[in-house]
């Protein structure tokens, strides 16, 4: 079957939409399924850091792009799992050194032998956004419980109905619960109400989240992280399983639950 | 405008003229499009012009030789937008733009009426999102919600069923009467005619308004009830 194309993007920066293409990459070529990761932040990448392959990279997508090196010779294999791949963006070009053409070509040529293709989009809605979104066969939009970052969601699912993209999914990144309670955030049904797009996952609040990054071992390979827990959902989803949501108010009962289901997997 | 002929297509955009070639023979093409020129001078001189070259391979000699031919007639090219990833990069080389960011269609929309004057409307079935601008010369009515950094600028009333929380603009060319309903009014600001006013807070139970100017020349808004 060839590969499913998704592209994660937000408008805003910084909300989180590198560390859900690592974790859900992660999340997905775990529960074994075929992923190649493509950094789509040419001069600001990042994507090989998260996932901790920052020292092998020796073609990046520009060197396939302008014919330097075969596709095959770009794709770094992953450290733990076999089946999930990285295509590292060139740091010292910048985001037009691609076009959303080569994109398409390249994309045309990965398709056949993946299950998934998770494109990372860099920040913003100009060159770099259209190059990642230019194959997708499908948008997650992330965003944080916060306004201005709902905004720039906003905006970006309106370019993305502009474009006929289909139907974007949300996934709202770094919800904390405590403060949702106490009013003091935007909660989830907040944003989806504004919003009003498919919801495909809340991601909680975590550190490890940092940790993790910072270890270029994302959480999604933590089985005790509420995080980590919310992106394996989120993968499941995406490979077309029917996930409950975590039920992230009650701290007890419910999540304990849930990790023993996880721990006796 | 537009102006057609077999090979070349030339149209208006908004900071200059965008020249649509095909994938026919370059040379043949570049003669065409000059003579073209060379007809109407004063049309093109001074223009900022970008250039569609559909997936016609060049390369820098083709592309200085055509910048200087049209520089001579006093005219700027700036874009050279291209399928071929070669041509692409000679742009890129020679410093000119690869893409020229056309108005999305979502994005601004200036609908035009002719002579039908303010009993024109023009009806929304969606919602307007972040970043999306309506400008109409008559009546506006939404069907969806106005989300906030979505603009609406309406030289008649604007009627919006669902929440309003963008910006909207009724009796833009000064009509004092035009008057903005929305089943919830929470605007991030709100402008009929010359008055505007700041933000509405969000009401917990939002109940239909209707905004207007009052007898003080004020902008205010009232619930509406039956009857």
């Amino acid at each position: 079957m060839p590969a499913q194309v998704i592209t994660v993007t937000s408008g805003k920066g910084g909300v989180g939409k590198t560390t859900a293409v690592a974790n859900l990459a992660v999340a997905l070529a775990s529960n074994g399924s075929k992923v190649v990761c493509i950094d789509g932040d040419i001069g600001l990448r990042n994507l090989d850091v998260i996932l901790g392959l920052e020292n092998r990279i020796v073609y990046d997508i520009v060197d396939v792009i302008e014919g330097r090196c075969r596709l095959k010779q770009a794709m770094i294999r992953d450290k733990k799992l076999p089946e999930l791949y990285l295509i590292p963006a060139a740091q010292t070009r910048d985001k037009n050194a691609v076009s959303p053409s080569d994109m398409n070509r390249l994309i045309k040529e990965l398709r056949p032998d993946c299950d998934f293709v998770l494109i990372d989009s860099p920040a913003g809605i100009e060159r770099g956004f259209r190059n990642a979104i230019a194959a997708a066969d499908r948008v997650l939009v992330v965003t944080n419980p916060e306004v201005s970052a709902v905004r720039d969601a906003d905006r970006v699912i309106g370019i993305l109905e502009a474009e006929e993209k289909g139907p974007a999914a949300l996934i709202i990144n770094r919800l904390n619960p405590t403060l949702v309670k106490n009013h003091n955030m935007l909660s989830a049904d907040d944003v989806l109400d504004l919003l009003a797009v498919e919801l495909i996952g809340i991601v909680p609040e975590d550190e490890n989240v940092i940790v993790g990054s910072n270890r270029g071992a994302p959480v999604a390979h933590d089985p005790k992280s509420k995080a980590g827990q919310a992106f394996r959902n989120i993968a499941r989803r995406l490979q077309g399983e029917k996930v409950p949501f975590l039920d992230l108010d009650s701290q007890g009962s419910l999540w304990e639950r849930l990790q023993r289901l996880a721990g006796r997997k | 405008m537009t102006e057609t002929n077999s090979l070349i297509q030339i149209k208006g955009l908004r900071d200059g003229l965008l020249v649509s070639l095909d994938d026919a023979s370059w040379d043949e093409q570049r003669t065409a499009f000059l003579a073209q020129v060379d007809a109407r001078p004063d049309f093109f001189k001074g223009a900022r012009l970008a250039l569609d070259v559909a997936s016609q391979v060049l390369h820098v000699n083709d592309l200085v030789d055509l910048r200087d031919q049209l520089s001579e007639r006093g005219i700027s090219l700036w874009a050279v937008v291209s399928e071929s990833p070669t041509t692409e990069n000679t742009a890129q080389l020679l410093g000119l733009a690869t893409r020229i960011s056309k108005p999305r269609p979502e994005e601004t929309r200036q609908f035009s009426v002719r002579d039908l004057g303010d009993e024109t409307a023009l009806f929304l079935d969606r919602t307007l999102r972040s970043g999306t601008r309506i400008e109409f010369p008559g009546h506006v009515v939404v069907f969806g919600d106005v989300n906030p950094g979505a603009e609406i600028v309406a030289e008649g009333n604007v009627i919006i069923w669902g929440r309003l929380r963008g910006m909207v603009h009724a009796g833009s060319k000064g009509n004092k009467n035009a008057q903005i309903c929305a089943l919830d009014l929470s605007p991030t600001q709100l402008r009929i005619a010359d008055e505007i006013s700041a933000a509405l807070d969000p009401q917990e139970n939002p109940r239909p308004e209707i905004a207007r100017i009052n007898e003080n020349g004020k902008l205010q808004a009232e619930f509406w009830s039956p009857g």
